[in-house]
């Protein structure tokens, strides 16, 4: 317990201290929603339309955590010195990776909540008390594979490649998981294809919590396999991580 | 009883083509401050970082505290500097103190170790604000935290003013005279000279020496004898003998008083003679020269005519 408090408090200290960096995480979902969401009338003052495009849009704010901060970020301290000299410490891979995740959770929350006040006031997205509540928990668990994908990157990349692949993964995954355009629009193929996205799953799970829609079947499969997948790759390029220094 | 607190045998670690670590074999008792001395690039550092968990042999094995180095359970009584002084530059003094210090179970009180290594008036400054000597200062903080029994400790002072080398160099004395036990590396025989007991002496991926300090101190601390002559007889008292241009040759000793004697008994027409203390890196030189050749020194590459 007490090392992951300890490493998530450090790591959000880190964080904060050079507030620039995520200024950018936490503001892009927000002004996608102001452009693309609140001039339209036929989304922003439906209901079911403008909550279903917060929701899909939030998502996109945890998926851009989790690439940024936490791809490129570990793959960033990686090629410092603090680094190698912390892994010399008697702490292992667990509370690490558990600390990251924690910090993940925090710093989604903070790209959620200029967007949701949005969301409120400039439209008629609107949830009750439990419906939010369930998003909140939709969103976190949607966030887990997308999360061990980012912290996959960090340690298998150099910072270097780690920036394009989380740039090539984030846009594809959050097109073709629906979280710009809802996938009712979609071709048939790339309906199909969207289906077995972590990002399409974890936006169906989280418009079902926020709207009461239809939640797909595969949509909980999906997600477990994704996020199965992702952390062992993220536990395996961990260990044969090495830093990035020659000798 | 006497336990190893580290161990490498046979231990063999390449970077692609390039062999770092040969079959490399060496016992840390408890007790010893074991200084790892060589030129840069022979294998110290490698030697370190097999040691703190950081990297795998190729081949053999290492031990920490008897265990796996990559178990993060068999660090818990290490305590280390990194060559790089590794500090994450946002954070204050005081907090990253307080960071590795919880990681361990009896930590000495933050307020002390500032106190002990005069760091407290810059406990609340980021660390990317310290001077030099306090970023190292604070990077020997960090190792101490935890009341280590094994403090491994990478190039310590490189860059260092003599203040602050003398001051991190009496905290390793005290560390030791507490009962610790001692790695550390360098390339200047100065800093082996003050802290350690026993020198290994690294060379190309091997060890070359595994001696006291005067016996090591006797083999390296070589004078060069330059001269200029047309031949060289065999010389007794030449460890390695270098031709330069222009007939002229430097002539590595551990005597040169000797070795003037002989080249005058000899009768070799010599010129323009010049003594000089030998570079330690040329001191390793014919170290390495001399133990490819397991024969006697000094006839390695002399030259000789009638």
């Amino acid at each position: 317990m007490s090392l992951v408090a300890l490493h998530t408090r450090y790591i959000a200290l880190e964080t904060l201290r050079v507030p620039i960096a995520i200024v950018g995480t936490v503001m892009f979902p927000v002004l996608s929603f102001l452009f693309f969401v609140v001039p339209f009338d036929d989304i922003s003052s439906d209901p079911v339309a403008a909550t279903a495009a917060a929701s899909q849009l939030s998502l996109f704010a945890v998926f851009s955590v989790c690439l940024f901060q936490f791809g490129v970020g570990v793959s960033d301290d990686r090629s410092t010195p603090w680094d190698p000299y912390v892994r010399t410490l008697p702490v292992g891979a667990g509370p690490r990776i558990t600390a990251r995740l924690l910090n993940g959770v925090l710093f989604a929350l903070l790209g959620l909540l200029p967007l949701l006040v949005v969301a409120a006031l400039l439209t008629q997205a609107r949830v009750t008390p439990v419906q939010a509540v369930l998003g909140l928990v939709a969103l976190g668990v949607a966030g887990v594979p997308l999360l061990f994908m980012g912290v996959a990157v960090g340690y298998s990349l150099p910072v270097k490649a780690a920036v394009p692949v989380a740039q090539v993964l984030l846009f594809p995954l959050a097109f073709g998981g629906g979280l710009f355009i809802p996938p009712e629009g979609f071709p048939a193929w790339l309906d199909t294809v969207s289906q077995g996205l972590p990002t399409r799953a974890g936006r169906d799970l989280v418009i079902a919590a926020t709207t009461g829609a239809d939640l797909p079947a595969s949509a909980l499969p999906v997600l477990s396999a994704w996020a199965v997948a992702c952390a062992a790759v993220a536990v395996w390029a961990y260990r044969r991580d090495e830093g990035r220094r020659f000798r | 009883m006497t336990d190893t607190l580290a161990r490498w045998t046979g231990v063999t670690r390449r970077y692609g083509d390039v062999l770092a670590l040969d079959h490399v074999s060496l016992d840390v008792p408890a007790g010893q401050v074991v200084g790892l001395l060589g030129p840069n690039g022979a294998g110290k550092s490698t030697l370190i970082n097999l040691l703190l968990g950081l990297r795998r042999p190729d081949a053999g094995s290492v031990e920490l505290f008897g265990g796996d180095p990559r178990v993060p359970t068999n660090r818990m009584l290490l305590g280390c500097t990194t060559q790089e002084t590794a500090l994450p530059p946002t954070l204050k003094v005081r907090e990253v103190l307080d960071f590795v210090a919880g990681h361990h179970p009896d930590p000495v009180p933050t307020a002390q170790l500032l106190d002990e290594l005069g760091l407290t008036d810059q406990a609340g400054r980021q660390t990317g604000g310290l001077s030099g000597g306090q970023r190292r200062r604070l990077s020997v903080a960090l190792a101490l935290v935890g009341r280590p029994r094994l403090l491994v400790l990478d190039e310590p002072t490189t860059g260092l003013d003599v203040d602050a080398r003398h001051l991190l160099w009496q905290k390793v004395r005290d560390f030791h005279a507490d009962g610790g036990t001692v790695v550390v590396t360098s390339h200047y025989l100065e800093e082996i000279e003050a802290l350690a007991q026993r020198v290994v002496v690294v060379a190309a991926g091997r060890l070359l020496v595994d001696d006291t300090l005067d016996a090591v101190r006797a083999r390296v601390q070589q004078r060069r004898v330059s001269i200029r002559a047309r031949a060289l007889p065999d010389l007794a008292h030449v460890i390695r003998a270098e031709a330069g241009g222009d007939g002229r040759w430097s002539l590595f000793t551990a005597d040169s008083d000797a070795l003037v004697r002989e080249l005058v008994r000899a009768d070799v027409d010599f010129h323009d003679l010049e003594v000089a203390p030998a570079s330690l890196e040329e001191a390793f030189l014919a170290l390495t020269a001399e133990s490819r050749t397991a024969g006697p020194p000094a006839t390695t590459r002399t030259e000789t005519h009638a």
